[in-house]
């Protein structure tokens, strides 16, 4: 029989306000190793600032973090611990912040020179590994500038996961990539937790990506979290604001599959 | 009134403040690294930075003084062939070079030349989101992008105030001969004669002091940046204009000091 999953990532009442306006009102929720949990909800409530927290980029005026690897609160520790930290934690940011005057090769390195000890070939032989993994083999000498976006978003993943970590949080992983793109992108999610067991956190707006890679569902609204649960229990969820939102985006559905 | 000046009093205090913290982090992860026996930043970067600063800066420092040189040798000559004190010209020239002119020109040369560079690059990269990555990745993002660039610019900046004093003396030199009928031999004769071991260490001690001023402010605006391209823009010009002012008004103090403790 196989052990039940165990909480890697416990949210307690995340509370957080900027420029006077509360962004965040009290959030907690948990992800279980080997799972992908999609955080949904409208522009601009707070999904990618709470990856922010969860990076300790931004630090919130109450609640606390636990992350089971090291049983701290992230909240409280220090900033040289928080680095120590986040070396067991991947982002793949939105826009994929490469760094634009580095090869692509520079930039997945960039982690594993300055922050392991590994000779030059060991890192070559990890960067060969995942730059076949997101399929850019042939990109390495390239610099970002020389790379579409959904390529630019698969060198970000190559760089989240040279560090091995425990957990990748995706921010908008497909926005703004052509369905084949947004595709292969799901398709690496998929694949890191089946094979890598890697959990990920994934903030998108992309409903069809959000379903396709999603164990577990959050709903942020209004500062909390609203719903919780299955794709399933979310399609059956008869909150109207979620309602609402499965129901614009199975319009769209709609709208595409009328007019191809 | 009042209010407005409050307000930049206020806004004053907080990016003293801001700065102060940025120095203090910078430090703070920089003796992280060295107690885990790793370098604190890589010497890569480090020359990199220094050949940019330093090499790259030659032609127009050397350029700059050579002129300023020619031009005071000039005037001043001009003026004491008056008085029949033309021979004073060689003191006049290296003194002011060594004490004064070096070290502001490369100051001032550097906040527009690299300064503008490096909040420009920094600012590009905050807007862009890669600092927060570097950030993310828990390499330190202060330690690894601003370190190497101060240490480069508060090093590499001694060494080009003393191009520009000789740049300058050696214009000064060249017009004398021309105009003044003052031979090199005479001129370096006087030079040497007249230049005096503390006037080069005063030039080197504000050089530092400049080096440090352009760096921290560059960086500090860079990392700075809000609003994209345009604030990358308005980084870069306040990044310049606080790095002149500043180098300028710590100029005139260090000279008061000087002159009333060690005259």
């Amino acid at each position: 029989m196989n052990a039940p999953p165990q909480k890697l990532i416990a949210m307690r009442g995340i509370k957080l306000r900027l420029a006077g306006k509360t962004i965040l009102n009290g959030v907690d929720f948990s992800l279980y190793e080997d799972e992908v949990l999609v955080i949904l909800g409208l522009s601009g409530g707070g999904k990618s600032t709470l990856l922010s927290i969860l990076m300790g980029l931004l630090k919130p005026d109450a609640g606390s973090i636990f992350l089971r690897e090291t049983d701290e609160d992230l909240t409280q520790v220090s900033e040289s611990r928080l680095n120590f930290i986040r070396m067991h934690i991947g982002m793949v940011y939105q826009n994929a912040a490469l760094i634009s005057s580095m090869t692509v090769r520079d930039n997945i390195a960039l982690p594993l020179r300055e922050l392991t000890t590994k000779s030059e070939k060991e890192i070559d032989a990890i960067i060969e590994q995942k730059l076949e993994l997101v399929g850019l083999e042939d990109a390495e000498q390239k610099l970002p500038s020389e790379l579409s976006g959904g390529m630019q978003k698969r060198v970000g993943l190559a760089r989240a996961l040279v560090m091995e970590p425990l957990l990748v949080l995706f921010d908008e992983p497909t926005a703004g990539l052509d369905p084949i793109h947004s595709e292969a992108i799901d398709s690496l999610i998929i694949k890191l937790r089946d094979r890598q067991k890697v959990a990920s956190i994934v903030v998108t707006h992309e409903m069809e990506s959000a379903f396709a890679v999603a164990t577990r569902m959050v709903f942020l609204h209004e500062g909390k979290i609203i719903l919780e649960g299955t794709p399933e229990e979310f399609r059956q969820s008869d909150i109207p604001i979620v309602r609402q939102f499965l129901s614009s985006y199975e319009k769209h559905e709609g709208v595409c599959y009328a007019n191809p | 009134m009042i209010a407005k000046f409050g307000g930049y009093v206020i806004h004053l205090l907080e990016e003293i403040s801001s700065l102060t913290w940025m120095l203090g982090r910078t430090g703070s992860e920089l003796m992280e690294r060295v107690s885990l026996r790793r370098e604190p930043f890589r010497l890569a970067d480090f020359f990199y930075q220094a050949n940019r600063v330093g090499v790259g800066s030659v032609p127009m420092v050397t350029l700059l003084s050579v002129f300023v040189g020619l031009t005071m040798a000039l005037l001043v000559g001009y003026q004491l062939q008056r008085f029949g004190l033309v021979t004073l010209v060689p003191s006049v020239v290296s003194i002011s070079f060594s004490r004064e002119m070096g070290p502001l020109f490369t100051g001032i040369v550097l906040a527009s030349r690299i300064g503008a560079a490096y909040t420009a690059e920094l600012g590009a990269m905050t807007a862009g989101g890669e600092v927060d990555a570097i950030e993310g990745m828990g390499i330190g993002a202060l330690r690894y992008l601003i370190s190497p660039r101060i240490l480069a610019i508060f090093l590499l900046t001694p060494c080009l105030s003393f191009i520009s004093t000789v740049a300058g003396i050696l214009g000064g030199a060249f017009i004398s001969s021309l105009m003044l009928e003052i031979s090199y031999d005479f001129y370096f004769n006087q030079v040497m004669h007249d230049l005096l071991v503390k006037d080069m260490l005063t030039g080197i001690g504000k050089s530092l002091l400049f080096g440090a001023i352009i760096g921290i402010i560059a960086c500090y605006k860079g990392l700075s940046v809000r609003g994209g391209a345009v604030g990358v823009g308005i980084a870069t010009t306040s990044s310049v204009v606080t790095s002149v002012s500043t180098v300028i008004a710590c100029d005139s103090l260090c000279n008061i000091f000087i002159v009333t403790f060690f005259p």
